[in-house]
Formats: C-alpha cells, sequence, structure tokens
C-alpha cells in the first residue's frame, strides 16, 4: 500500500471509530443500560431514556450516517482517491 | 361502499400497479436480473431498499410487539435502524467498490475458496429462508382477514401471489415496484396514525402525540395514562417493562443491528448503485425512509394498547358495568374472531368480557374478588394490532383498505427481495460458479426462478407452524445471518490477514451455535414438539433468548475465525493487494460484471 493509500485507510479507521462509538452510547448506553436514571428526566411525560430508546437513537443514526458519507466524500478528494 | 368491497379495490388497484411496473421494467439479462444493470439512483435505491427492508415484521408486526411489550420492543426499533449505520460505515461502500453481483461471489473472491463461497451459499439460504417464514405469516395474517377466511387459507393464496410476483420481475422489476411499494405502506402507515393521534391527543403528528397530554381534557399525560390503564388490570407497566433481562435486550438489539448489515436481500442493494460515493448515500437515504416508519411505531403501538384496552374495560375496573357486553362488542372483533387470531370466551358467565394479566397472582386474587373467573381474552395475536388498529379506532373504511394494501406490499416487496437473493445464490453462486460454469444465461435465469419457487413452497409450509409471531421468527433470521455473513464480510475489508481457513470455520461455528441455540428452545426445523430444552426463560443460557443469539453467534465466529487464521498460512498476496484496491473508491467504474 502506498503512503497516501495508508493515510487515508488511517482517517477513514479514525472517522469509523468515533462515529461508533457514537453510535454505541444513544442507543446501548442511553436507551439500555443508563435507562433507567435518564427516565428520571421526563419530557413530556416521556422518559429521557424511553425516548431515546424508542425515537431518540432512530434520529441520531441518521445524523452519523450522513456525517460519514459527507466526510468520506471530503477525505476522497483529499487524498486523491475519488472516482472519475 | 362497505369495507370489503373497498378493500378489493384498494389492493386491486395497488396490485394491478405493482404488475404494470413489473412488466414494463421486466428483466431481460442476467446483469439486469441482479443488479439492474447498476443504473439506480441513490435516492431511489433508498426508498427501494426501505421497502425491501420494511417487511411484515416492520409492518404488521412491530407496532403489535411494541404495544404488549411497551419499553421491552425498543430492541426491534434500535436494532432495525441501527444496523443502517454498521452497513454504511463498515460494508456497503467496499462491497461496492468490489463490483461484483452476489454476497457469496465476494466471500468466495476474498478467500480465495470455493468451500468458502458454498458455505456462504448455504449460510445465506438458512437465514433467507427463515426470514421468508416470517413473512408468510404476515401474509397470511393479512390475506386472512382481507378476505375474511382462516389464516391457513390466507397463506395458500399469498404463496400463490407472492410466487406470480417474484419469479416475474427479477432485479430490475422489483427496484421500480419496491418505489411503488415504498410509498403505498408509507401512506397507509402515517395516516391512521396520524388520526389515532389527532383523536387521543389532539396533536396530529404521531412522534410528538406520545409526548402529549390526552385530548379528553383531563391534562393527564399519554404515557402516563397508559401506564395507568394497564397496571390497573395487573399487567406490568408500559414504559419500563422489559423483554427478558437488560442483558437480553442488549443482546438483542446487538444482534438485530449486526443481522441488519448481514442480510444478502439488504447488502446486495449496495451492488446496483453507480459509485461508491452513491453506496455511502444510499444506506442514508434508505434510513430516512426506514425511519419515518420506525419513529411513528412507537406511537402506533402504544395508542393501539390503549384503545384496546379502553375498548373491552369501558368503565371502572371492578364494577360490573366496567366491562363490554358481549352482545355488544364491536364490528372489528366479530370480524378478526373469523381469522381465529382473536379469540374470547365467558368464562364466568356474566355475559362481559374480562381481560386482565391472570398470571400477576395479587391481581388475580382481586379480581376473584369481583367475580371473574381468568382472562377471557383468551387470543390476542399480537400480528393483528396494526391491521386492526384503525377498525379499532373507528377510523373511516378506506383507511382500513389502505393498511391491509399497505400491509401487503411490505410483506410482498420484502419477499421478492430475498426469493431473489436466494434465486441468485442458488443460479449464479452454486450452478454457474461451482458446479456448471458454462450454463447459458437463459438457463441460469430459469435455475433462479425454480430455486425461487422452492423456497416460497419451503417458507409456506413452516408459515403453518411459524416458532414464532412475524417479527419473531424475522429476529431469528437476523441472529442467523449475524452469526455467519456479518463477521466474515467484515474481515474481508478490514482484516488483511484474516484466511480462507479462518473465514470458513469462523461461519460455519458461528451459525452452527447460534442454530443449535435456536432448535433447542424452538424445536428441530421449528417442528413443535421437538425442542429437548423448552422454550422457557429458566432454561436460556444466561436469560438470553433464542431470538437474540445471533450476537454470540457472531462473537463465537470471530474468536474462532481469529484463532484459525493464527495458525494457518496468511492469505497469498494478490487477495492482500486486493483488499487494499477494495479499500479506496477510485477505479470503482472499471470493476466488471465478471
Amino acid at each position: 500500500m502506498n503512503k497516501t493509500a495508508e493515510q487515508y485507510w488511517k482517517a477513514n479507521i479514525r472517522l469509523v471509530s468515533i462515529l461508533l462509538v457514537i453510535w454505541f452510547i444513544c442507543s446501548f448506553l442511553f436507551g439500555i443500560i443508563l435507562v433507567e436514571p435518564l427516565n428520571t428526566i421526563k419530557i413530556g411525560g416521556v422518559g429521557l431514556g424511553f425516548w431515546f430508546a424508542q425515537n431518540g437513537s432512530i434520529y441520531t443514526f441518521l445524523v452519523l450516517i450522513y456525517v460519514y458519507a459527507k466526510r468520506m466524500n471530503a477525505l476522497d478528494v483529499e487524498f486523491d482517491v475519488h472516482e472519475d | 361502499m362497505d369495507l370489503q368491497t373497498l378493500t378489493y379495490l384498494v389492493v386491486g388497484f395497488t396490485f394491478a400497479l405493482y404488475i404494470g411496473i413489473a412488466f414494463w421494467a421486466r428483466a431481460a439479462t442476467t446483469g439486469e436480473f441482479y443488479a439492474a444493470g447498476r443504473g439506480v439512483h441513490p435516492v431511489a435505491n433508498g426508498m427501494a431498499t426501505a421497502a425491501d427492508w420494511m417487511s411484515a415484521a416492520s409492518f404488521i408486526s412491530m407496532a403489535g410487539l411494541i404495544a404488549f411489550n411497551g419499553y421491552g420492543a425498543s430492541v426491534f426499533l434500535m436494532g432495525w435502524t441501527g444496523g443502517y449505520v454498521l452497513l454504511a460505515l463498515l460494508l456497503a461502500p467496499y462491497l461496492r467498490k468490489f463490483g461484483k453481483f452476489t454476497v457469496p461471489e465476494f466471500i468466495g473472491d476474498r478467500y480465495y475458496s470455493r468451500t468458502a463461497r458454498i458455505v456462504a451459499v448455504i449460510c445465506l439460504i438458512i437465514a433467507s429462508v427463515t426470514y421468508v417464514i416470517g413473512q408468510m405469516k404476515g401474509i397470511g395474517v393479512a390475506f386472512s382477514r382481507f378476505l375474511e377466511t382462516e389464516y391457513d387459507t390466507g397463506l395458500y393464496i399469498g404463496m400463490g401471489i407472492v410466487f406470480i410476483y417474484a419469479v416475474m420481475g427479477g432485479m430490475k422489476g422489483i427496484t421500480y415496484t419496491q418505489i411503488a411499494q415504498y410509498c403505498v405502506l408509507i401512506f397507509a402507515y402515517t395516516v391512521p396514525a396520524v388520526f389515532i393521534s389527532l383523536n387521543l391527543t389532539g396533536n396530529p403528528i404521531p412522534q410528538m402525540g406520545i409526548g402529549s397530554t390526552m385530548a379528553d381534557g383531563s391534562g393527564t399525560f399519554m404515557m402516563d395514562r397508559l401506564d395507568q390503564v394497564v397496571t390497573d388490570l395487573g399487567f406490568k407497566q408500559y414504559t419500563t417493562q422489559v423483554m427478558g433481562s437488560k442483558l437480553n435486550m442488549f443482546v438483542y438489539t446487538l444482534s438485530l443491528m449486526i443481522g441488519t448489515a448481514g442480510l444478502p436481500h439488504v447488502i446486495i442493494r449496495f451492488f446496483t448503485v453507480p459509485k461508491v460515493k452513491d453506496a455511502r448515500s444510499s444506506a442514508g437515504w434508505a434510513l430516512v425512509f426506514i425511519a419515518i416508519l420506525y419513529t411513528t411505531a412507537p406511537a402506533v403501538g402504544s395508542m393501539a394498547r390503549l384503545n384496546l384496552m379502553n375498548t373491552i374495560q369501558t368503565g371502572e375496573v371492578g364494577t360490573v358495568e366496567g366491562n363490554i357486553e358481549i352482545a355488544k362488542v364491536p364490528q372489528w372483533m366479530i370480524n378478526w374472531e373469523k381469522t381465529g387470531l382473536l379469540q374470547w370466551e365467558d368464562k364466568n358467565g356474566d355475559g362481559r368480557i374480562q381481560y386482565y394479566n391472570e398470571k400477576n397472582a395479587e391481581f388475580a386474587a382481586k379480581a376473584e374478588g369481583y367475580g371473574w373467573k381468568g382472562n377471557e381474552m383468551t387470543k390476542v395475536d399480537r400480528d393483528i394490532m396494526v391491521l386492526a388498529n384503525p377498525e379499532i379506532a373507528q377510523l373511516p373504511n378506506w383507511v382500513i383498505a389502505l393498511v391491509v394494501a399497505g400491509g401487503l406490499a411490505a410483506a410482498l416487496s420484502t419477499a421478492a427481495g430475498l426469493l431473489l437473493a436466494i434465486a441468485s445464490s442458488i443460479s449464479h453462486d452454486l450452478l454457474k460458479g461451482v458446479f456448471m460454469p458454462d450454463i447459458s444465461e437463459k438457463n441460469e435465469l430459469m435455475a433462479g426462478r425454480v430455486a425461487m419457487a422452492g423456497a416460497i413452497a419451503m417458507a409456506g409450509y413452516f408459515g403453518l407452524h411459524p416458532p414464532d409471531f412475524a417479527a419473531g421468527t424475522v429476529a431469528i433470521a437476523f441472529g442467523l445471518a449475524a452469526s455467519s455473513i456479518f463477521p466474515a464480510l467484515m474481515m474481508g475489508i478490514f482484516y488483511k490477514k484474516m484466511n480462507r481457513s479462518g473465514a470458513i470455520w469462523g461461519m460455519i461455528s458461528g451459525i452452527g451455535v447460534t442454530m443449535l441455540y435456536v432448535f433447542q428452545h424452538k424445536g428441530i426445523m421449528f417442528i413443535p414438539g421437538t425442542s429437548f430444552l423448552g422454550d422457557m426463560g429458566p432454561s436460556w443460557f444466561l436469560g438470553i433468548s433464542p431470538n437474540a443469539f445471533g450476537a454470540v453467534g457472531a462473537l463465537v465466529n470471530f474468536v474462532v475465525a481469529i484463532a484459525v487464521s493464527k495458525v494457518t498460512a496468511p492469505p497469498p498476496d494478490h487477495i492482500q493487494h486486493l483488499v487494499e484496491d477494495i479499500r479506496v473508491p477510485k477505479g470503482a467504474g472499471t470493476a466488471t460484471d465478471h
């Protein structure tokens, strides 16, 4: 693997790792592990933990994929590995 | 116009539309049959993926499970959406760059082994057929209600329609039909949700409705009211009831997420976009379209539960007038009774129905004091909730007809996508790839269609005795995919040193462990009475339900694969170069079909 490709791959791994940590926090941590303490915070009669488990995590997932696609497309250009 | 005629009209119209599109876009070449000629725009592809993805389990079954499991059903909501993050970040762009048609093809090339390819085909078929069984249950429920027949008859009719529909189209036809099906199903799902939310809380947006106060002027929040109503009858509190244990929920969610990223009919979608860039955004678009339904589902589930409880318990708990008279049950209950999926029995002979949790000892004692002799709603199949929902909420007939059409659209689109994955793995991977390399395109297509027909017959047979509700059966399919396909794909991309033996033994042990666990609790090949440990909580490993075991299987797969790869020869240089090549998008256009 040449140097650019190696750096590109490292940047990719870094981005993916950060996004997957957020992925874990918004679903497993907020929605399951910490659900009881978060449920003491109520918005409109709905506990925050319950809300993350049933709605909030899904909105976060959408943002994650959007950020990934945008950042990766930028990285492709930066390292000159984009198509055409 | 009466409901029956209206339902025929709406369902008939949507079917005519799908068949028209399938005919217009019918596949002529194998390229079009498998990958729609790679000419599909990311937004269109995202919408088709969403329809493909959201099956009878999502449309018909999930909200019913939410209604009865409350917070516990969050595993489906998070599991079936969070997997798209894994898919987008870890698999989709690389598989598109690789540029072949099927998942086993990637595994066979990456692990330089025909054996690996065959193992992948077998894993894929096991997972997909299990998934189709879940769809068949959903189709059976929808048709039995729509035609007012028994469940079994509904199932046979459904099988016939899936056959005609999937065998004709191929991927190109399926992609465009699925776009139409997405529109039908999302409209059918959200319209009743908006009406019901408006009725109950005065808020037209269902996602906000669950966080609003009741429209009856009491000032009580909807969720508090629901918790109150269910606990008053001895059921568990809606917003806190867990499914099994928290560990089980954790593993269940993880299993569904990994399974999402390992199911061939979804992965195959990312072969159909023009560029690597499009593969990334396609996954995002798919999730946008999926999220519309998934964020509405918690409202549909909770409101359906509240309406159902209020239908039967019309007044104060314990008073004679508090329960509905059997002579006065609403029409929807009579309609559903015909399907055999809803049943009641007047155990105490008071001419009224009592619906409560008889397994709650404390409340059962109280109920005896009221003169109640057991729960009288003897069967409430969870899978009927979404279809019955508009009737329960007394919405106009056209809404009910629409929901039936939407449920059928969801079940058909997914069944078709899965059947395509099965067909391509048999005709393309097994016949052309391994046993008959010289097979002509025409014969390959024919073999694919025969394979589809076989899969429908098999799934229909199991659909007569499904191992669980539609969503539960589908969850098992996800577990099987999670434990076999996903680890092999991920390590193929991210771990250059993963070799042939590691991947093969990883897949075999992963799916093996999962299947063994499912069969020992659910019966061998799901045949009732053959389970040797019983489908009971206490005999589960660490309290993990069979539906959730895929994550454990995936872990086994990773561990075995890495261990075996350490003690066997590393992959040859050209394979390591192939992996390096997959990792950069440049040159994706030059990747060829064969």
